[in-house]
């Protein structure tokens, strides 16, 4: 499945998108950055609540397909123009982390 | 723990300076600066500000009135949950003898709204100081919550739960390396309250307590 596809099967808003194509090939589901930094694989989607600049970048360094903030976690404008600066696709969502996967994992 | 009991450990401990950082509240300095007073003990008001990462931030004010208007900042901002005592306990307001005031009902281990970045620039326009706490902790600290020390930050200073971890994270972290450090005993308990073990030099002539507790809050706080 396609980022592309993941956005509109699960209607995703889009915060930032640099390549819809990306083939997603597994997920994650962490807040701790440390954790995901160790666990996470290059190709996940990476759903999480947490919405600190960093998480930018610790996408960048594991190759995630795509970022999914849940339960509409408020991220600020840094954020979003930070993933537009390196290349990272961030969506977001008003469903719980849960319901992600669990439609994800459905498709 | 009690205002009264901290100040009374501080003194059998040794110490000569005690900061209270309860978590997201300055509600009982009041009553610690004047038990402090009464033992002898510097007091320093503050708090263990969680930020909406969860990232647990030690808090120091130049005096105590600093730290109450911060206080009142604060208390429009956590998370509205209300604390259930039968669980986390109760949460007293106490003056100098112990004798209860109040009971704060919101739930103050919950998170606030601020992330680090504001919260960084909040304390510092109310005058204080502030760092990231046990960042060797798993649980709450900056380093397994955001996978390191973000330089941009500019902290001059961070605190270790345990001083056997200084070396490796200044090794690991570029934000560590040449940054001040401090070991708090980050006490939950009167036991757990470190006896005087560490020391900073202080210049305190003329002496006055506020004059202590400024050259120690400029001195972390210089690069």
């Amino acid at each position: 499945m396609t980022v592309n596809q993941l956005i509109e099967k699960l209607s995703l808003e889009v915060l930032n998108l640099e390549e819809g194509d990306r083939e997603i090939t597994g997920g994650y589901v962490g807040d701790l950055l440390s954790w995901v930094m160790g666990k996470a694989e290059s190709g996940d989607m990476w759903v999480t609540i947490m919405t600190n600049v960093n998480v930018v970048a610790v996408a960048s360094l594991v190759d995630t397909a795509c970022v999914v903030i849940a339960d509409n976690a408020e991220i600020a404008p840094e954020v979003i123009e930070k993933a537009r600066t390196q290349g990272i696709n961030l969506l977001r969502s008003s469903k719980s982390a849960y319901q992600l996967c669990n439609e994800q994992i459905l498709l | 723990m009690t205002p009264a009991n901290i100040a009374g450990m501080g003194v059998i401990n040794g110490l000569q300076i005690m900061a209270l950082t309860d978590h997201n509240t300055a509600g009982n300095c009041p009553a610690f600066f004047k038990a402090c007073r009464r033992h002898g003990i510097i007091p320093i008001a503050g708090m263990e500000l969680t930020t909406a990462e969860d990232i647990h931030m030690v808090c120091l004010f130049p005096e105590l009135d600093a730290a109450m208007s911060f206080d009142a900042e604060v208390k429009g901002h956590i998370m509205n949950i209300k604390n259930r005592p039968d669980i986390f306990g109760h949460q007293y307001y106490m003056d100098e003898e112990d004798k209860v005031l109040g009971e704060e009902e919101t739930l103050l281990i919950s998170a606030t709204d601020y992330n680090v970045e504001t919260a960084i620039a909040l304390v510092h326009s109310y005058g204080g100081v502030c760092y990231p706490a046990h960042i060797d902790r798993t649980s709450n600290g900056m380093v397994a919550t955001l996978g390191d020390i973000p330089p941009e930050y500019g902290f001059t200073v961070v605190e270790f739960n345990d001083s056997a971890n200084i070396e490796e994270y200044r090794q690991k972290y570029a934000a560590v390396k040449d940054a001040k450090v401090l070991c708090s005993s980050d006490a939950h308990y009167l036991w757990d309250i470190n006896e005087a073990k560490n020391f900073i030099d202080i210049d305190d002539e003329p002496y006055s307590s506020s004059l202590v507790r400024n050259n120690l809050l400029k001195l972390i706080s210089n690069k």
